[in-house]
């Protein structure tokens, strides 16, 4: 995916900044599962197939984002576009003066300049939120053993009946990390 | 260093294709001897894999920087792999001239 081109939305008019209220985040998945839906116009199997999650996730996540924005436009609320679970496949950044996007695949060195134009007024797209983005945090969905109670992560994509117990050799079900659901 | 544009045409006045693997023509442009050669490409009719088939072809030249408007999820792994830098510019108004302009900084 390419990052949004814009960081989130302000709702304005008189009733706007009055109360102070906590803003909307919508996360990059989100951002990505509007877009591949309803501005590309593919639908959940084809978006589910880009994004590399199963089409049940897929619908899962494009219901949060509409929960989202139509809370976001319901309260007025601001959006902000960061965070997620997002794979980019390696540092993105953004330059100032001509536009561009681009990413530094030698890891090792640092990017200073832009290599279109030779900038150096560049933004690091780097994840704000890493710890979100990190898949190996505790954020995740797990999938349980309902006999002998073994727990394992969640791999996106692949459905939990279809993960075996080592143990007892029955398929898993899904279990909902709630460490997450409430933060 | 040499360096990959997608262009819609084959001339410096062609603007910039904002599709990477099926775009008209790859101008590959060495910013050391300011050389420039244009080449079509052979994968804009491709039902599939027109990305990869494009990587192959600019990678072939030593390309170590491509500039164009989007890049397909098929090709980020590979040119990641390649340690192609990608430069995403969204400009459909941007002349081949002006970028290489650009690179001249």
């Amino acid at each position: 995916m390419n990052p949004p081109i814009i960081k989130g939305f302000k709702p304005y008019g008189p009733e706007t900044g009055k109360h102070k209220i906590e803003l909307v985040n919508l996360l990059y998945e989100e951002y990505e599962a509007l877009r591949l839906s309803d501005y590309d116009m593919l639908n959940h199997h084809q978006a589910s197939i880009k994004m590399a999650v199963s089409r049940p996730t897929f619908t899962r996540i494009y219901a949060s984002a509409l929960q989202k924005i139509a809370k976001a436009f319901v309260e007025g609320r601001q959006i902000s576009i960061e965070g997620g679970k997002v794979y980019f496949d390696s540092d993105w950044y953004y330059c100032n003066d001509c536009g561009c996007h681009f990413n530094n695949p030698e890891k090792e060195k640092s990017t200073k300049d832009c290599p279109l134009c030779g900038s150096n007024k560049i933004t690091a797209f780097a994840s704000e939120n890493s710890m979100e983005n990190n898949p190996d945090n505790l954020c995740g969905d797990l999938c349980i053993c309902l006999n002998c109670g073994l727990e394992q992560k969640h791999q996106s994509g692949i459905p939990c009946s279809q993960e075996i117990c080592p143990k007892c050799n029955i398929s898993m079900k899904r279990k909902r990390n709630l460490n997450c659901i409430n933060s | 260093m040499k360096v990959a544009i997608t262009s819609t045409g084959n001339t410096l006045e062609s603007n910039l294709d904002q599709r990477f693997g099926r775009c008209a023509y790859f101008v590959v442009y060495d910013t050391d001897t300011k050389a420039f050669e244009f080449i079509p490409n052979p994968n804009i009719d491709a039902e599939q894999g027109a990305g990869p088939a494009s990587v192959n072809l600019v990678a072939s030249r030593d390309v170590q920087k491509i500039i164009s408007g989007e890049f397909g999820m098929k090709v980020k792994p590979i040119l990641d792999s390649l340690k192609i830098q990608m430069v995403v510019l969204k400009d459909p108004e941007k002349q081949i001239k002006d970028i290489i302009e650009m690179l001249k900084h």
